[in-house]
């Protein structure tokens, strides 16, 4: 059971809730177990194991919670972040880690940006950046293509990022009132 | 050769190596080339990282493993499962 930490990392970040993530993981390994002789043997036993848990996640806990399923976000400008954060981040680059800006939000501030980005565009965003599952086991453990993949990836980035950039302002990690020197793809 | 815009358009795909291996090259080669690129794909590498360590939840309950091993050891005593879903070695036993 090596996957059980990660994959209850992966369903704190679905439930964010301790007891709804543990029965969630509970069930994940009763299922697996359960279909264990559909399990394709040579295929990725931990991308079956998340396809298991992202499915029951959004069967059984999605409704649970009273959450509708959001399908749409605020459109972001591309490299949002990097325009109005990465010329001060490469001023500082170099320094100390306690320098480093992106290293200064904590990782409350990146569970709950996470938490803020609905599930649509969240799950894909968690399986990508953070388990680094390949687009194509993603859009297997979805049943969606791999382009609808590449588009909630795209868009739900692009939200991310912003809400860490809004923390990082409203922490002072970026003077408010500071002209932004624009990088050089601007 | 990519210029500048194919290379940022790629982006992402670079990062998480969703490129093929031809186009892989190219970005790589244009990077090595053009700083403005270079800072904007380092940037969004570390940010990439950043996000992937705090995102992830430290410490799972303790007693979760044991409850997941429980429901294993009740399934496998289950009057209703007349056949073992072992037929081969479960991974889920290590």
């Amino acid at each position: 059971m090596e996957y059980a930490p990660a994959l209850y990392s992966a369903a704190m970040r679905l439930t964010y809730n301790s007891a709804d993530a543990e029965d969630l993981v509970q069930e994940t390994y009763l299922k697996a177990y359960r279909s264990f002789r559909t399990f394709e043997e040579g295929t990725n036993l931990r991308a079956w194991l998340y396809r298991i848990l992202t499915n029951t996640f959004i069967n059984n806990y999605r409704s649970k919670q009273r959450r509708p399923e959001q399908d749409d976000i605020a459109d972001v400008e591309d490299m949002y972040m990097y325009k109005n954060l990465g010329s001060l981040e490469i001023a500082l680059a170099g320094r100390s880690a306690e320098d480093n800006l992106l290293e200064r939000i904590t990782d409350d501030e990146v569970k709950q940006a996470m938490a803020a980005i609905p599930e649509t565009f969240r799950i894909p965003v968690y399986l990508a950046d953070v388990e680094e599952f390949s687009y194509k086991e993603i859009a297997d453990m979805l049943d969606v293509p791999i382009g609808t993949v590449m588009s909630r990836l795209h868009r739900g980035r692009k939200a991310l990022h912003k809400l860490l950039f809004d923390y990082a302002t409203e922490h002072g990690l970026v003077p408010a009132d500071r002209e932004t020197e624009p990088a050089n793809h601007g | 050769m990519a210029d500048c815009e194919d290379t940022l358009r790629e982006l992402q795909l670079f990062l998480a190596k969703e490129l093929s291996p031809r186009t892989q090259t190219a970005i790589a080669s244009h990077l090595d080339g053009c700083t403005d690129c270079l800072q904007a794909f380092d940037f969004h590498a570390e940010l990439k990282s950043v996000i992937a360590r705090k995102a992830r939840e430290q410490t799972m309950p303790e007693g979760l493993m044991a409850r997941i091993q429980e429901c294993f050891t009740l399934e496998q005593t289950s009057p209703f499962d007349q056949q073992s879903p072992f037929d081969r070695p479960s991974p889920f036993s290590g």
